[in-house]
C-alpha cells in the first residue's frame, strides 16, 4: 500500500497544561485524491484537527506524517505549498480589495522580503475566475456578502496552488446556489488531483461530496472509512446523540433527523 | 522669517541659521513623522484595529516616564532624559508583552491591547506623582513642555544620537511591508500561509517602538500623526501595506514638517508641536468621522 498524503499517530492535545485533552490516541490516514469529510457535533475538536494537520498546533504526544515525513521536516514555506487553509470565517477590519487579499496566498511561494510580481497577480486572477468571482477584483471585500468572503478565502487557499486543501466549514455562510459551485469546484479540484480535508456540521454535504467519512465524538474518532461504509443511520445517531436516519434516495443519501 | 537664497549665499549668519537652527529640526520633523506614521501603520495592520496608534503598549507613557524620572530625579541632561525615555518606551513594551504572554483568555492580539492600556495607566499615574513631587519653578516647566511635545531645541547632537535607532527601525518596516499585510490575519491563518507570525510581529513591534521611542526621546510626546495619518495614506494609496507603508512614511514626514514650520511661526512665541498635531489630527479625524465611515470592528 502507498504512503497516506497525511497521517497523524497517535496523537494527543491539549491547549493548556492545566486543561483537559481534546484529542486522545488519535490516528487517522487521508490518502491522495480523496475528499475525507470530518463530522462531528460542536466541540469535539475538528478544527483542532485541521490546525494541527496545518503545523499550526503541536501535538503532546504523536506525530503527524505529510507524505511520509514529519511535518517538523518541511519548512514553513513548503508547509505553505504544500497545504491551503479556508479557515471558517475571517474577521476582516480593513479594506482590502478582492485581488490583493487573494494575492496573499502567493506568500508561501515569495522569499522573506520579496514582493508579489505579475505571475503572481495572474495565479491570483486565475484562483478568481476559479471561485466565479472573476469581474470582483476592485471589489472591497468588506462590501462582499458573508458568501462571497467565503469564497475569497477559497481563492486565497487555491492561489497558494495546493496539494492538499484544509477547508473549515466551507458551506456554512452559502446560499443554496454558491453551495453547489462550491461543491462543484471541490469535484474539479480533486479531478486536478488536489486531496481536500473538510470539517462540516452538514451530513448532506459530507453524503454529496465525500469519497471518505470521519465521524468524531469528546476528543477521538469514534468511527472512520469510506463513506458508504459510515455513513449509515446507526452510527449517525451515535455521534450526534439524536435520532438520525439516513435514506437513500435514487443515487443520493438524505439525512433526516429529529 | 524668510530668507532670500542669495542672502544665504552671502550671509555667513543666516548660513548658520539655517545650517545649525533650521535644518536639524527640520530633519528631525521629517524623522519623526516618519516614524509614528509607519509605527501607526504597522501597528493598525498588526492589531486589526485602525485606532491603535504608535504610543500604544505603554510605549508613550513609558516614554514620559523615563523622562520624567530623568528630570526630576537624576538630573536634567539632554542625553540622560533621551536614554531613560527610550529605556522606558521599551520597558512599557516588554512589561505589556509579558503581561499579555501570561494572560490566559483570549488570543495574543486582544491581549495585548489589554496589558497595553493597564501599562500606560501605571506608567500615566506615575509621571502624575512625579509631577505633583516636582520643584514647580525648576522642574515642572520642562516636564511640562516635554510631555506636550516640541522640536524647538533640536541641535545636531540630537539628530546624530537617534539617527541609527530610527533609520533601523524604518529601514526593518519597510522592508517587510508585504509581511505586514499577513499579520492582519488571524495567526492560524497567516501561519497557513508560510509566515511566523509570532516571530515576525515581535520583530516589527520591536523596529517601530525602536523608531518611536527614538524620536520622541528629543521630541516628547507628539499624538495623532501616528493614527491620523495612515488613515489618509489608505483613503489614497489603499490598504495594501506594499503602498501604504511607505505612503504612510511621507506623508507623516510632510505633515510634520509642515506643522512643526507653523508651530514655529504661527504666533509670535512658538507653540509647542504636539499641540497643533493634537488639533490638526483630531479637526481631520472628525472630518473623516463625517465624510466617510471610519471601519471599527473588533
Amino acid at each position: 500500500m502507498s504512503t497516506p498524503l497525511l497521517a497523524f499517530q497517535n496523537i494527543a492535545f491539549r491547549y493548556q497544561p492545566r486543561n483537559g485533552q481534546v484529542l486522545r490516541q488519535l490516528a487517522l490516514e487521508i490518502e491522495a485524491g480523496t475528499v475525507t469529510a470530518i463530522l462531528g457535533p460542536n466541540g469535539v475538536g475538528k478544527t483542532t484537527l485541521l490546525h494541527l494537520a496545518l503545523g499550526w498546533l503541536k501535538p503532546e504526544s504523536g506525530q503527524v506524517f505529510l507524505d511520509g515525513k514529519p511535518l517538523g521536516s518541511y519548512s514553513r514555506h513548503e508547509l505553505g505549498q504544500w497545504m491551503g487553509l479556508v479557515p471558517q470565517s475571517e474577521h476582516m477590519p480593513f479594506d482590502y480589495s478582492v485581488l490583493e487579499y487573494v494575492l496573499l496566498g502567493r506568500t508561501p511561494y515569495l522569499k522573506p522580503l520579496e514582493m508579489p510580481g505579475e505571475q503572481d497577480c495572474l495565479i491570483a486572477q486565475q484562483a478568481l475566475d476559479q471561485v466565479g468571482l472573476g469581474g470582483l477584483e476592485r471589489r472591497a471585500i468588506t462590501k462582499l456578502s458573508g458568501g462571497e468572503r467565503q469564497l475569497v478565502l477559497l481563492a486565497r487557499a487555491l492561489a497558494q496552488r495546493p496539494k492538499l486543501l484544509l477547508l473549515d466549514e466551507p458551506t456554512s455562510h452559502l446560499d443554496l446556489s454558491n453551495k453547489s459551485r462550491l461543491l462543484g469546484l471541490i469535484q474539479k479540484l480533486v479531478g486536478q488531483g488536489v486531496t481536500i480535508l473538510l470539517t462540516t456540521h452538514e451530513p448532506e454535504v459530507a453524503a454529496t461530496i465525500a469519497t471518505h467519512l470521519v465521524l468524531m465524538e469528546r476528543g477521538h474518532i469514534y468511527h472512520t472509512g469510506p463513506l458508504d461504509q459510515v455513513l449509515t443511520t446507526e452510527r449517525l445517531t451515535v455521534t450526534y446523540g439524536v435520532p438520525v436516519q439516513v435514506v437513500g434516495l435514487g443515487k443520493r443519501r438524505v439525512i433526516l433527523w429529529g | 522669517m524668510f530668507l532670500s537664497p542669495d542672502r544665504l549665499a552671502s550671509d555667513q549668519l543666516a548660513q548658520r541659521l539655517v545650517l545649525n537652527l533650521r535644518l536639524p529640526r527640520v530633519l528631525a520633523a521629517a524623522l519623526l513623522g516618519m516614524s509614528l506614521a509607519s509605527a501607526g501603520s504597522v501597528l493598525q495592520m498588526m492589531f486589526g484595529n485602525p485606532l491603535v496608534e504608535p504610543g500604544f503598549l505603554g510605549v508613550s507613557q513609558g516614554a514620559a516616564f523615563g523622562a520624567a524620572v530623568s528630570i526630576i530625579l537624576l538630573g536634567n541632561s539632554a542625553w540622560l532624559v533621551q536614554s531613560s525615555a527610550i529605556v522606558f518606551a521599551f520597558v512599557g513594551l516588554a512589561l505589556s508583552y509579558l503581561i499579555a504572554r501570561r494572560a490566559r483568555f483570549g488570543g495574543m492580539v486582544l491581549r495585548l491591547v489589554l496589558a497595553g492600556i493597564a501599562i500606560s495607566a501605571l506608567f500615566s499615574a506615575g509621571v502624575g506623582v512625579l509631577k505633583y513631587l516636582a520643584d514647580p519653578l525648576r522642574q515642572l516647566p520642562d516636564l511640562t513642555y516635554w510631555l506636550l511635545g516640541a522640536l524647538s531645541s533640536i541641535t545636531w547632537a540630537h539628530v546624530r544620537a537617534i539617527l541609527p535607532l530610527v533609520v533601523v527601525g524604518l529601514v526593518v518596516m519597510y522592508l517587510m511591508r508585504w509581511r505586514l499585510n499577513l499579520l492582519s490575519l488571524d495567526d492560524a491563518t497567516a501561519f497557513s500561509l508560510g509566515i511566523a507570525p509570532g516571530r515576525e510581529r515581535t520583530i516589527l513591534l520591536v523596529a517601530a517602538v525602536a523608531a518611536t521611542s527614538a524620536v520622541i526621546s528629543v521630541s516628547g510626546i507628539v499624538g495623532w500623526v501616528g493614527l491620523i495619518v495612515p488613515h489618509f495614506a489608505r483613503r489614497l494609496f489603499g490598504v495594501d501595506t506594499r503602498y501604504n507603508l511607505p505612503a504612510s512614511m511621507l506623508m507623516g514626514g510632510l505633515f510634520t514638517v509642515a506643522c512643526d514650520d507653523l508651530a514655529r511661526t504661527l504666533l509670535a512665541g512658538e507653540l509647542p508641536l504636539g499641540v497643533l498635531t493634537a488639533l490638526l489630527g483630531a479637526l481631520f479625524f472628525i472630518g473623516l468621522m463625517v465624510t466617510q465611515n471610519v471601519r471599527v470592528q473588533r
